[in-house]
């Protein structure tokens, strides 16, 4: 069982509630397809995804980054159990979607773009601490995500 | 996984580069600070401080050394491996940093780079930023075996 310290936990509460959900998850999936492009592999179905221009201004990657938001959502309000809340959803990620694991790993949309958009949008209060904070969420959240690959 | 930097990546480097070098010292400070503190196992290389923590006097002194090696890098851009061999040296034979550190420094200069430059550091400043990164992490690795 992952242990929260008074700070992480009510840095990570804080983090969740001052991003615009929108424009963050917008913003981080955008970043993740251009910065990773191989990551498009994916993502066959939603169209124009040609160039930064075309994938910053693509509804369904707009739409996707909401689903994203809304499944980290999920594991900030059961922090403390999120393998078991992410069950079903690192079923989903390996069974239906067959997503490569390690595109959830280090330096990908969880690590790397999230943390990324995240920083911008809070400016310096997204201190080193803070990040530390935030980066440990990721990090559980990652490895329910892999959990039920076999 | 080899990706060479194409004509773009080059100019943009370069021309965000400009716009950000007089901030050096304090985006190595920064993100020197942030490795230290989200990657603690990072902290075995610097033992001989006196003080680790953020914004600390040897924290600013090597950021802005790190900086610096970085500028070399935008200079010698269109040969990184040439003109870094000096500098992997160092890295290879007196200091031998894990080269799997490379990507954490470069994550946290990228988190610096989103924090103190928010309208420019866009998502073709950001893939270009990047994959130099990960360029200079390469020359510095050349001489390592």
């Amino acid at each position: 069982m992952v242990k929260w310290s008074d700070f992480e936990r009510a840095a990570i509460q804080d983090i969740f509630s001052k991003i615009d959900y929108d424009v963050v998850g917008r913003a981080a999936f955008s970043r993740c397809l251009i910065v990773y492009p191989w990551t498009q592999r994916y993502f066959g179905s939603f169209g124009n995804l040609y160039n930064a221009a075309a994938i910053t201004s693509n509804p369904k990657v707009a739409a996707h980054g909401k689903v994203i938001m809304a499944g980290l959502e999920k594991a900030l309000t059961n922090m403390d159990d999120i393998k078991t809340t992410y069950k079903d959803l690192s079923v989903l990620h390996s069974e239906k979607l067959q997503v490569d694991p390690d595109n959830f790993n280090v330096k990908l949309f969880s690590f790397y773009c999230l943390t990324i958009v995240v920083a911008g949008q809070m400016g310096a209060a997204f201190t080193p601490e803070v990040q530390g904070a935030f980066q440990k969420f990721l990090a559980v959240v990652v490895a329910s995500l892999r959990k039920q690959y076999h | 996984m080899t990706m060479s930097l194409s004509a773009k990546d080059k100019a943009t480097v370069k021309a965000f580069w400009a716009k950000i070098s007089s901030s050096g010292e304090a985006i190595g400070a920064d993100a020197l600070s942030r490795m230290l503190v989200v990657y603690p196992q990072t902290k075995t290389y610097f033992s001989h401080w006196k003080d680790m923590s953020p914004g600390s006097a040897p924290v600013k002194k090597h950021g802005a050394t790190v900086m610096g090696g970085v500028a070399e890098a935008v200079a010698k851009i269109d040969d990184l491996t040439a003109g870094l061999l000096s500098l992997s040296e160092l890295h290879a034979f007196t200091l031998r940093v894990d080269p799997a550190n490379f990507k954490i420094l470069s994550h946290n200069i990228l988190v610096v780079l989103a924090i103190m430059f928010p309208t420019d550091f866009t998502p073709e400043v950001h893939v270009a930023m990047d994959k130099f990164l990960a360029a200079v992490a390469r020359a510095l690795s050349e001489k390592y075996r």
